[in-house]
């Protein structure tokens, strides 16, 4: 087998585990954002255009409460930042190759990607295929979210209309947010965003939710600042 | 808006955010203090979603025994805490709410 093909395999394979983590929730979010009024194909272009898990949730939850679009793009940019973080990550191990290299594999760059292709450049020398492994990662990923998306929306077509599906948006928010919730920074975070989105809940345009998320992450980054080292976990 | 251009314009910050660094080495770093919040937005923002979900279901702030989205969400809350499982979080509040939906 070729190099670069055999790059490619080792990739998904080093993707696999993530593929199956990935996968309910594609079938999850597949069948909430139908339920949350988006069209099967709007629900189903979003994992193409935006594929990025956590932000695909929140949309749909804003557009079933009618969120202005202006409001539902800055929040999708605030949950989308820390790309940015992984771009600068992986950036040294890419920057002999070329623009439509860069391109394919800025768009394939998602979390469980990013986690797959940083363990393999650190560990393994940059050999003249190391893209390849980081292709097949982030291809398999993306097989796998569309795949997942499209069996959702099938099945979220035959949940019927009565049960309270709606609810479970928070739902998977709350199975997100609980785990991260280790140390006092991010707990006074979490709680003070809460504690501000229901004061701001009357606010127009949604905005209770940006202002929310933006002191809430403020207050997160003064604790930490105020910490003293010997309380560093 | 239109939500397919809501899709559009967050699809090309997602993209532009993850093209950044690449197509910028060396040009740029990341900043220390946006480096130190990026661990805060996902808590932040999705709290700021799930109180007002819970807590005012009808639009107005509710935290009574007849609020049953409240009484899930604390169910989903410990069986998240406990399994840090996400399909069983899910599970365990859905049922919940049929349950007392069902009851009362």
């Amino acid at each position: 087998m070729h190099q670069s093909m055999k790059s490619f395999w080792a990739g998904v394979g080093a993707e696999f585990p993530l593929l199956v983590g990935v996968f309910p929730f594609g079938l999850i979010y597949g069948a909430l954002a139908l339920k949350s009024g988006l069209s099967a194909a709007a629900a189903q272009m979003m994992s193409a255009i935006v594929f990025a898990g956590s932000s695909q949730f929140v949309t749909a939850q804003l557009v079933h409460e009618a969120a202005p679009g202006l409001v539902i793009v800055l929040t999708i940019a605030v949950v989308n930042l820390r790309h940015m973080l992984y771009s600068a990550s992986v950036a040294p191990y890419l920057k002999n190759l070329s623009m439509r290299w860069k391109t394919l594999l800025a768009y394939l760059l998602t979390d469980e990607a990013y986690a797959a292709a940083i363990i393999h450049y650190e560990e393994e020398e940059l050999t003249p295929t190391s893209h390849w492994f980081f292709l097949g990662a982030g291809f398999s990923l993306w097989f796998t979210w569309q795949v997942s998306t499209a069996l959702g929306i099938f099945l979220g077509a035959a949940i019927p209309e009565s049960w309270p599906l709606d609810f479970a948006l928070p739902l998977t928010f709350i199975a997100m947010v609980v785990p991260v919730l280790k140390d006092r920074p991010v707990i006074a975070a979490a709680l003070s965003a809460g504690l501000v989105a229901l004061l701001a809940f009357s606010l127009p345009y949604k905005l209770g939710l940006i202002l929310a998320a933006l002191i809430g992450i403020t207050v997160g980054v003064l604790l930490e600042g105020r910490k003293s080292p010997q309380e560093t976990p | 808006m239109n939500i397919w251009l809501v899709m559009l314009l967050g699809g090309m910050i997602t993209f532009g955010m993850r093209l950044s660094f690449i197509y910028l080495l060396g040009r740029f770093e990341v900043p220390e203090t946006m480096r130190r919040a990026l661990r805060f937005v996902p808590p932040a923002v999705l709290s700021a979603i799930v109180f007002p979900e819970v807590l005012m279901p009808s639009g107005k702030l509710d935290i009574s025994l007849d609020n049953h989205r409240f009484l899930a969400g604390v169910i989903a809350v410990l069986v998240a805490w406990r399994t840090k499982n996400t399909l069983l979080t899910i599970l365990a509040g859905m049922a919940a709410l049929l349950f007392l939906q069902l009851l009362f």
